[in-house]
Parts: structure tokens; C-alpha cells; sequence
């Protein structure tokens, strides 16, 4: 969901964000409570179908499941001495599965439309003093920080390079941390500047 | 018009602004000062993110102590850095972001986006991840997010200090351009020259207020002195 929207018009682009969201909780949730061997595969299925039919290149769903690389070779292992290669199949074809699923719904859904979901989901809760406007506000400011976070630690990174720091946790962490609060302050000068508490 | 009648504010023991007095009736106004000058307090006294210690500041008649919200519909302000003023991650979504509460129709709110984003040069870069634009574009998104709500005043503060001359100058034309009453806090002389009026801020004070053909000579003298 970081800026990973990819413009299209197929079906699923067009397909509401709200009825996306309800099928990858379903979906994902008969996953992990059914846990056979078939419902992976169908499970796979799926969400190789959705992916082709909403035309997102292979090398794009890569780049979304590669993170997961290390936790998955951690994971063989472990599993197939807990269970044997029915669970390995079973929990790694899950994981993936639901990741693979929740990277078709993100590529494909504006950021803005899952947060009008949200905010019409919380909107009963009004009425318990909270705010549904703000509780999109904070995920969409979260899902922004991820970027903003990762471009601040490779600026500090070079910075602790430069001046030949590189082993020091403590000249990452103090000037990550310091940076990361300014930015948090004038973030939040910038939206009171907007009307946001208004 | 933009009302500051004896403005002084202190941060804890530190005066930042010392009873500053200004009635800003025209379309083009230029702050200049050195660093720590008090001219960014000054700019933020304007849409009431600062409210001053003492004195008064108003905005077509709205108080910035009693009226903030009136004052801050009236009045967009642009900062130095867009990192922190972009808060969705694609360009066309930040942009509607400032809309969200503003009532108007899904619809009227796409037209209105994608007409903001012609206008600064940033159509075809709706769905582009934000932080993926180049420093100049960045600003010029913040602009757009800012004045697609069409504010009456357009405070920018410092807005191309982080840009290079020819986004500086691209941000210029586009400030030229507006037909709101812009009042720009700035470094770069050569921005101001076309300005109607110029405050020079010293210390916190005011020490001289004309066009820009007095106030940055007034200034250059102030820096030798």
C-alpha cells in the first residue's frame, strides 16, 4: 500500500474496495482455519488467476512475496520437523498465499478508496467519541511514514559512512531517532496548518 | 487583509517577535530576515499555528486567538520541507486528501484535483508514489495540496530553500501567477524583486517596510553592518 497502486481498468481495478477487502478477509481467514493441502492449492488459484486477470507482471508479485525469503527458509525446516512436509506445504503455501492475495488487493485499490472503507466501517463508533476521519488520517499517515522512514535511514546510514562511523549503533540510532521526531513535529505542524484539528 | 497590531512572542525567556506592527493589504508580500531573524514565527502567526504572546493578528477580520479554524480556512501556508507536508503516498491521493472535509461530491473532487494538478504541471503523475518525485515536485505538490482548497492567502515559508534555481524560479512563476495575496518568507533576494511590499525583520522587529527597490538594499546593509 506504499505508493505500490497500479493504475488499470480490468475487473478488479474496478472492483469496490470495500467488497476486495471483505473477500481477502474471508479468504484469508477459511485459509488459516481450514489448513489442508487443497485449500492452499485453491487458495493459489486464486489468487494466480486474480493477479493475471488484473495484469500485474510476475516480477511485480515478486517483489511484494521476496521479503519474505528468509522467514520462508526459516520456516521449512522448523515445520517439516514439527510436521512433516503437510505442514511445511500447508503453512508456507498459507503465508504466501494470503500475502500473495493481500499484494493483488493493495496493487490494485487507491489508498484513499480502502481509507473511505475504513472510515465507513468506524462510523457507527462515533458515537463513542471516536473520530473515523482521524482513524484513516493515522493508517494513511502510517502507510506514508514507511517511505519517509526508509529514504531518513539511508541518509543517515551515508552520513555514519562519511565520517567512517559505520560500526556505530549509536551514530545510527541518535540521529535516526532526532530526524524521525522532527519530521513527526513538522508533519504535524504541516496538517494543524491544513485545519486538520480544526 | 492581514491585521498584526504590537505582535511580540517569546519562546520561554527567548522574544522571537517584538511588537510588531503591520497592516498587509497587498497581493504580493515578501518577508526578508536573517536566520533566526523571527520571520518564521512571524509567517506562522498568520494562520494562528503560533498564536502570539502579546498583541493581535487577524485575517479579514478573523482573530487568530478566537477564530483559528475561520483563519486557517482563509489562509493556506506552504512549508520548506514537502517530505513533511505530503501525507498520502500518490500524488493525485494527497491532493484530494485536502478536500476530504470539505463536503464537496466525490466527483467535483476528482475535477477539482486533476484540474490543480494540470495547472502545476504534475497530470500524468496521479497515481505516481510521492515519494518517488523529484524535490522541485514535491513542492510543487504541496502547493497543489494547499491551494485546491482554494485559500483567500497563501503564506509560504521558505518554500525554495531546498530547491534548486530552476525549481526556484518554476515555484516563483507559479507564486507570481496566483491570484491570491501571497506573503512569502524567503532567503532568495532575487524572488523578492517584483514584490509591492517588503518587511525586513531584525531581531524580532521590523526595521524597515517598503518595496522590494528599498528593503533588500535595506537589508544588504543590515548584513554588512
Amino acid at each position: 500500500m506504499i505508493g505500490l497502486y497500479r493504475p488499470g481498468s480490468t475487473p478488479i481495478h474496478r472492483a469496490g474496495a470495500g467488497l476486495k477487502l471483505l473477500m481477502l478477509l474471508v479468504g484469508t481467514t477459511a485459509l488459516v482455519l481450514v489448513r489442508t493441502p487443497l485449500a492452499v492449492a485453491v487458495g493459489a488459484a486464486v489468487v494466480v488467476g486474480a493477479s493475471a486477470v488484473a495484469v500485474l507482471p510476475p516480477a511485480l508479485m515478486w517483489q511484494q512475496l521476496r521479503p519474505l525469503r528468509w522467514f520462508v527458509l526459516a520456516l521449512v525446516p522448523l515445520q517439516l520437523w514439527a510436521g512433516g512436509w503437510r505442514a511445511v506445504v500447508v503453512s508456507v503455501g498459507t503465508l504466501l498465499v494470503t500475502v500473495t492475495a493481500a499484494a493483488v488487493v493493495t496493487l490494485t485499490t487507491r489508498v484513499t478508496a480502502v481509507l473511505d472503507v475504513i472510515e465507513h466501517l468506524t462510523t457507527p463508533l462515533r458515537r463513542f467519541g471516536v473520530d473515523p476521519e482521524r482513524i484513516a488520517l493515522v493508517l494513511a499517515l502510517t502507510i506514508r511514514a514507511v517511505p519517509v522512514l526508509a529514504s531518513t535511514l539511508d541518509e543517515v546510514r551515508d552520513a555514519r559512512r562519511a565520517r567512517g562511523l559505520e560500526r556505530s549503533p549509536r551514530a545510527l540510532l541518535v540521529p535516526l531517532v532526532v530526524r524521525t521526531l522532527r519530521h513527526a513535529d513538522r508533519l504535524g505542524e504541516a496538517l494543524a496548518a491544513r485545519g486538520v484539528d480544526d | 487583509m492581514i491585521e498584526l497590531d504590537g505582535v511580540t512572542h517569546r519562546y520561554g525567556d527567548r522574544t522571537v517577535l517584538r511588537d510588531v506592527t503591520l497592516t498587509l493589504t497587498d497581493r504580493r508580500v515578501a518577508v526578508i530576515g536573517a536566520n533566526g531573524s523571527g520571520k518564521s514565527t512571524l509567517a506562522r502567526t498568520l494562520n494562528g499555528l503560533v498564536v502570539p504572546s502579546q498583541g493581535r493578528v487577524r485575517v479579514n477580520g478573523h482573530d487568530t486567538r478566537t477564530d483559528g479554524a475561520a483563519v486557517r480556512r482563509e489562509v493556506g501556508f506552504v512549508f520548506t520541507d514537502p517530505d513533511a507536508q505530503i501525507v498520502m503516498p500518490t500524488v493525485g491521493e494527497d491532493v484530494a486528501s485536502s478536500l476530504r472535509r470539505s463536503g464537496i461530491s466525490r466527483h467535483d473532487r476528482d475535477e477539482r484535483v486533476a484540474d490543480v494538478l494540470t495547472r502545476f504541471g504534475l497530470d500524468g503523475h496521479a497515481d505516481h508514489p510521492a515519494h518517488l518525485l523529484s524535490g522541485g515536485q514535491k513542492q510543487l505538490l504541496a502547493l497543489a495540496s494547499v491551494l485546491v482548497t482554494e485559500p483567500k492567502v497563501l503564506v509560504c515559508d521558505e518554500p525554495t530553500t531546498l530547491l534548486d534555481l530552476r525549481n526556484s524560479r518554476r515555484v516563483a512563476q507559479l507564486l507570481a501567477d496566483l491570484p491570491q495575496q501571497v506573503v512569502l518568507v524567503t532567503h532568495h533576494l532575487d524572488l523578492v524583486a517584483d514584490y509591492e511590499r517588503v518587511p525586513v525583520i531584525d531581531e524580532g522587529a521590523v526595521v524597515h517596510d517598503g518595496p522590494a527597490a528599498t528593503a533588500v538594499p535595506a537589508y544588504l546593509r543590515l548584513m554588512r553592518a
